[in-house]
């Protein structure tokens, strides 16, 4: 007796699977996954769970009022969103910002980026299964949220830095706290790396996963962390020095290896250059005014400006345009997150569905950011 | 920024370079570290492929749209960016085009700059614009059942206003 | 027709009995099954928007949200009993988190946290936010704020456990 063997037709193999919105591994967020077995074969971003229209709300409300609601997509990185939207608002305007607002600006940007690379750094840990690097996270990301709480007024929303400099001066006694911090967190972090990045099987998990070369990282218009770990040298705060980023002394860390490991630590070598920002800042602090007196609806005279600066996870840009009336003609935020997701469906090809949280998440996307 | 005072230099000899081989691009403005050009839409691929290949700006930073309802127009602008060449880190290079607002359609450029595959993804569904060449239009960031004129269209006014 | 006699005494023994058993054995057992709620809340792992920051930090090893028996789950959300709708709630969103709240087993609870979840905070003229959820879900317990700070969350929080002591049946709805 015979018996025959069938096969499945080669196009039945392919099954879709659905990653998010409910889901641990993806946020708010959602990735259409074509499997063949263990094996990614497509993938594609479904984003758009979290689309506020920001940039039509921008339109509805004049330059001072579009500050608190501009902060809200990166809420981890909040300061570092409306820098570029200040900055865009002063060139237009002709705002000489004064010099210590200028050097509050670099600091409150500098620690709202240490605060968002840790809570990365903290997920990060989650997705490969390392809590102690979760709760780690979690926690000493609280110390610096209580020195920008100081500063700022809020744990996470401070709507500190807007046109004509920063809302407000800090208040005393801050520095020593500050520089407290600083010395404590250096000694963190390597105890970070000793833990978490040298752990074998955080290696084991993360290295030579979803490596992006640098010409493709290029191509696709990645931008910050992912483009430095992919060995491309960028950074806005170097290229072009805004505010007071002329006058400090740091590195931009460059890594070329591509993987995911490269990823994740490019963040702890960002924060160490980070700390050293905020050092030089506290230290040659200058003296006076924080901020130029605008009113509450500033004239904003007719053009059109394209502003960027770094944020924690890349290059944070504004295409304004300004048509003379209180209100904005159009406002076009281009996140880093959105940049950096054309790369997503490019490295998910091919890779285990195991590998897809590593690689994933280490491309710091914050789908918040993206959808606006 | 007192840089931003300076002489426009280097925008100046780029633009030189780009209207020398494209004599209909137009100046918009030229500053110390940003230079914007505007071109037909018909020329527009010839040019993106000219200042990718000859002048290295390889690197795209985003598109954005913008809707002159009073001129009856859409624009699209390309911010781009160089990875490449040295000494112009610090510069960003829009090209600009204008297409009527009655007939939105424009040449897609996803083959000269990959990256602006989600870019143009987002103009399309924000303004209608029909990107040419673009392999979907699907909705991106827009729920799948929305059914009404594009958002950011200013004729378009929102439910709570 | 027989009459039945309402006062007799075997009735009233039955009813005697009957608030007996509910109020001595019905009662602890109804309490005892609540206390079992009360202190083993699992949360949905769904992020909806940016107050998601402050769940984390309250999950977090500061505010620690564990102490108050609660802890967030990434497993099934089948054997969740804690939907905390973190902020916006897009158009797009509403259908997938009226479908996550469907999945969920009875009982179940519903924290809406920050303003918009509330009522659409900041988004109120935005074209693609639902304003407040509690047209698609009911909620039993609000938390204001923008973001609401990592103790709101776990004042909130306490207070569902007190509504979660008093519910006056077994079925826990
Ligand atoms: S309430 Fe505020 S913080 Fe929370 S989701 Fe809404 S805008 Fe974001």
């Amino acid at each position: 007796m015979t018996t025959e063997v069938t096969y499945e037709p080669e196009a039945d193999r392919i099954m879709n699977v659905a990653l998010g919105p409910q889901h641990p591994g993806a946020g708010h967020f959602r990735i259409q996954l074509w499997l063949d077995g263990d094996y990614v074969v497509k993938a594609e971003p479904d984003p758009g769970y979290v689309h506020r229209g920001e940039e039509k709300m921008c339109e509805y409300r004049n330059y001072i009022q579009n500050v608190p609601h501009l902060e809200r997509p990166v809420i981890l990185d909040s300061s570092n969103i409306l820098f570029p939207y200040a900055l865009a608002v002063d060139e237009l305007m002709g705002n000489k910002v004064p010099p210590r607002g200028q050097y509050l600006r670099v600091i409150m940007s500098e620690i709202n980026r240490i605060i968002s690379h840790m809570y990365f750094l903290g997920i990060m840990g989650m997705f490969v299964g390392h809590t102690t690097m979760t709760t780690w996270g979690m926690g000493d990301r609280d110390f610096w949220i209580d020195i920008a709480e100081r500063i700022g007024g809020a744990r996470v929303t401070f709507a500190y830095i807007i046109p004509g400099g920063v809302r407000n001066d800090m208040p005393e006694g801050l520095k020593e706290r500050a520089l407290k911090t600083c010395d404590w967190f250096e000694k963190r972090m390597d105890e970070y790396e000793k833990i978490f990045f040298k752990n074998p099987l955080y290696l084991e998990r993360t290295e030579n996963v979803g490596v992006l070369t640098a010409e493709d990282a290029v191509k696709y218009g990645a931008t910050g962390t992912v483009l430095r770990a992919s060995g491309v040298r960028k950074d806005v705060r170097k290229d072009e020095p805004y505010s007071a980023y002329e006058d400090f002394d740091f590195d931009i860390p460059v890594l070329n290896s591509g993987d995911s490991w490269a990823r994740s630590y490019i963040a702890l070598l960002e924060m160490r250059e980070s700390v050293k920002i905020i050092r030089q800042a506290f230290k040659n602090m200058p003296q006076g005014q924080v901020r130029l007196k605008l009113g509450p609806q500033p004239r904003v005279p007719p053009g059109e400006v394209f502003a960027r600066t770094e944020a924690a996870r890349g290059e944070m840009s504004y295409h304004l345009i300004s048509d003379g009336s209180p209100r904005p003609y159009r406002v076009k935020i281009g996140t880093p997150s959105f940049k950096n997701m054309r790369v997503l469906p490019h490295l998910l090809k091919g890779v285990h569905v195991a590998d897809i949280p590593a690689i994933y998440w280490s491309l710091n996307y914050w789908p918040v950011e993206a959808d606006r | 920024m007192s840089q931003q005072v300076a002489e426009p230099k280097r925008a100046k000899e780029i633009f030189a370079s780009i209207q020398a081989v494209f004599p209909d691009a137009k100046l918009e403005y030229a500053k110390e570290r940003r230079l914007k050009i505007s071109v037909s839409p018909s020329s527009i691929r010839d040019v993106s492929k000219f200042v990718r290949d000859k002048l290295g700006f390889d690197h795209i930073s985003m598109v954005s749209g913008v809707d002159w309802i009073a001129k009856n127009q859409f624009e699209i602008v390309y911010f781009v960016e160089t990875s490449l060449k040295p000494g112009f880190e610090d510069f960003v290079l829009a090209i600009s085009e204008r297409i009527p607002r009655d007939n939105p359609s424009a040449p897609s450029l996803i083959d000269i700059w990959p990256g602006a595959d989600y870019h143009e993804r987002e103009t399309h569904e924000m303004f209608g614009i029909n990107f040419e060449g673009h392999p979907t239009t699907k909705y991106f960031l827009l729920p799948e059942d929305w059914n009404d004129i594009p958002p950011l269209r200013k004729d378009f006014i929102s439910p709570g206003r | 027709m027989v009459e039945v006699q309402k006062t007799g005494t075997f009735q009233v023994l039955v009813g005697k009995l009957n608030e007996v058993l509910q109020e001595y054995i019905g009662d602890p057992v109804r309490y005892l099954a609540n206390w079992g709620r009360l202190y083993s809340l699992w949360p949905v792992h769904l992020e909806t928007a940016c107050c998601s920051v402050e769940l984390g930090a309250a999950a977090g090893s500061r505010f620690d949200m564990e102490r108050f028996g609660a802890l967030e789950a990434f497993g099934s959300l089948r054997a969740c009993d804690l939907l905390i709708v973190t902020g916006t709630v897009t158009r797009k969103l509403a259908p997938r988190l009226k479908l996550i709240y469907d999945q969920m087993a009875e009982p179940r609870w519903v924290i809406a946290m920050g303003a918009c979840a509330i009522t659409g905070g900041l988004y109120f003229d935005s074209y693609n936010v639902l304003r407040g959820i509690d047209d698609i879900i009911p909620v039993d317990v609000y938390v204001p704020g923008c973001p609401p700070r990592a103790e709101a969350l776990l004042q909130g929080l306490v207070l569902l456990q007190e509504k979660i002591r008093r519910l006056p049946s077994l079925k826990g709805v």
